[in-house]
């Protein structure tokens, strides 16, 4: 009898949890409709802005019924397409090319991203050029001697391919996976990446500024030491702008207002809170 | 009076009987969905995984002679080569019997032959705590203090090496061998035992002379089962590997063996670069599979 029971309990249970979440299914796509009824934002563009601008818009749900579409396309045809004027609004993690700039977009920034180069804090260096930076990830400079530190082997330390900062680390650098230099150490997230650096006085890697704190050493790109103020005042190279790209006169009362929102201390404060460094 | 009583008795028996009868069918059955659910999961997974990993060679044009052979991976370029993995799992592995058996041998034969009762209870239990630790405390372990030992004590530029990855392996392939070695010394009659004493031969004699051959099948699945920990171990070895695609020509490069190319880039992987990483997971499976093919060769063996 008992197992009977037991048997009809869990059917029971089962049958329960799948209408549990079969309701709460529903109500998201509920949800979703509603928030579908006002204007459609149309956004396309970077990877790297993308996943800021997908917080941001969801945050962003929250006080108005625009619907906000993202596609994550890549930063040039995100430019693209806002100067076509398929997507009212493009991403982009770089600066404008020239001829970009002429067809009249108008650029913005929404934030920076900022990356440190780090290594042990025993390392005398402090100080190094980008051209150095490079030398060293694609294994040309393989001595701190030959950069002004003691006569000890660099051990470089990476992120995986396909990682977000490492992708940005090599675009401002400018090299490539392939030339990275094989014997590098392959560590999985910032944190990772601090650790090993901290326990080796041998190594260098990068992380996000965020993740900055005295176990490990901040190198200095061209003079210029790695803090928000100085990739503010575009002092500090190792970083790049987070774009917004428009035609003034293609953008609709919801674009600006989604931008305002942006610049507004909140959504300043959520871009702060995905890694980025916020404008204001 | 009674022949109505008799009906009711045997109606209330057939009753009991009817409600007997149901629990057992449904329970035999419960059983048989439990036993065919593992069955069903090893399918959707192999299936899975194969699925996924075959596609890039069947329909993406991919040779899977380059993905064995090449050298480079670099995904973002197209690049897929798994040499260096496959080369850096197979040295990891080795490295970690050669240190590993002895050592495990060793222990399963003092605490089946040589140690008191007491201090066996002591040990045991100790040895199958060590296989209970998560695979990922190893890891940290391995980083907090092997990786740095092998800084210091060798002057190396970065422990994050073979060497690491291997002793690593070697402690945590100890308790399957132990338990499993122990057992099977255990298992040799105790007349084997008289007879080589009674002949004279010396205690340590009768151990390496006549037990350890007795028991050798079932120390050759201990072995067997050990490399099969060390070969799909992940988390633990992703922390002191250093995951450099180099094939290794020393005990101290840096390795990526095939698990850890797997746990490390999934998380960011699409399209062929994650087929990629499941085609990987074939290869891994091909060596687990070749792995439990030798296992079932010993125990027929021990059979007879």
């Amino acid at each position: 009898m008992s197992i009977i029971k037991k048997v009809k309990n869990s059917f029971l249970l089962v049958v329960c949890v799948a209408v549990l979440s079969a309701c709460t299914n529903t109500e998201n796509e509920d949800t979703q409709a509603t928030s579908g009824d006002g204007y459609t934002l149309a956004i396309s563009g970077s990877t790297s802005v993308g996943p800021l601008a997908e917080k941001l818009a969801y945050q962003y749900a929250e006080h108005s019924d625009t619907k906000i579409e993202i596609n994550q396309i890549g930063s040039s045809a995100g430019i693209t397409n806002a100067i076509n004027g398929v997507s009212e609004i493009g991403m982009a993690s770089r600066d404008l090319k020239e001829e970009e700039k002429a067809s009249g977009l108008t650029d913005l920034v929404i934030a920076y991203d900022g990356i440190v180069v780090v290594t042990h804090p025993s390392n005398k260096v402090k100080d190094l050029t980008m051209e150095q930076v490079k030398q060293i990830f694609t294994g040309e400079i393989t001595n701190w001697k030959e950069v002004g530190g003691d006569d000890m082997e660099i051990v470089v330390v990476s992120r995986e391919d396909g990682s977000g900062s490492r992708d940005a680390f090599q675009e401002i650098v400018d090299y490539s996976s392939g030339e990275l230099v094989k014997s590098a150490i392959i560590a999985s997230g910032n944190g990772n990446i601090k650790t090993t650096v901290a326990n080796n006085k041998h190594a260098v890697g990068f992380i996000s500024f965020e993740y900055i704190d005295e176990s490990i050493s901040t190198i200095d790109i061209n003079g210029a030491e790695a803090t928000a103020e100085n990739v503010l005042a575009q002092e500090y190279k190792l970083s790049r702008p987070f774009l917004f790209v428009y035609k003034e006169e293609a953008l609709s009362e919801a674009g600006q207002d989604f931008i305002d929102y942006i610049l507004s201390e909140e959504g300043q404060q959520i871009a702060a809170e995905a890694g980025a460094i916020p404008v204001k | 009076m009674s022949i109505p009583t008799e009906n009711k008795q045997t109606e209330n028996i057939g009753k009991a009987n009817k409600r007997k009868y149901f629990l057992e069918s449904v329970s035999s059955k419960l059983f048989m969905i439990c036993a065919l659910l593992s069955v069903i999961t090893l399918v959707l997974i192999i299936g899975f995984v194969f699925y996924k990993g075959s596609h890039p060679f069947v329909v993406g044009g991919y040779s899977f002679i380059d993905f064995l052979f090449g050298t480079d991976w670099v995904p973002s370029e197209d690049k897929f080569g798994i040499f260096p993995m496959i080369i850096a799992s197979i040295y990891a592995t080795i490295g970690a019997l050669i240190i590993g058996v002895p050592i495990g041998l060793f222990t399963a034969i003092f605490l089946a032959e040589i140690a008191s009762t007491r201090v066996a209870k002591i040990i045991s239990p100790a040895i199958q705590l060590l296989a209970g630790i998560p695979s990922v405390l190893y890891g940290v372990f391995g980083l907090a203090i092997i990786v740095p030992f092998l800084q210091n004590t060798f002057g190396l530029a970065k422990g994050q090496s073979l060497i690491a990855v291997i002793l690593v392996l070697a402690i945590m392939m100890l308790p399957t061998i132990v338990t499993v070695a122990e057992t099977a010394i255990r298992a040799v009659p105790q007349s084997y035992r008289e007879g080589s004493l009674a002949l004279g031969v010396s205690h340590i004699g009768t151990i390496f002379r006549v037990i350890v051959p007795a028991a050798k099948s079932g120390i050759m699945t201990a072995v067997v089962l050990g490399l099969g920990r060390a070969i799909g171990e992940t988390m633990a070895v992703i922390l002191v590997a250093g995951n450099s695609l180099i094939v290794p020509t020393s005990l101290t490069d840096s390795i990526r063996p095939l698990t850890t190319n797997i746990a490390l880039e999934m998380g960011y992987a699409a399209g062929t670069h994650q087929e990629m990483l499941f085609a990987t997971g074939i290869v891994l499976f091909s060596f687990i599979l070749i792995l439990n093919f030798v296992l079932a060769k010993i125990s027929a063996k021990g059979g007879n």
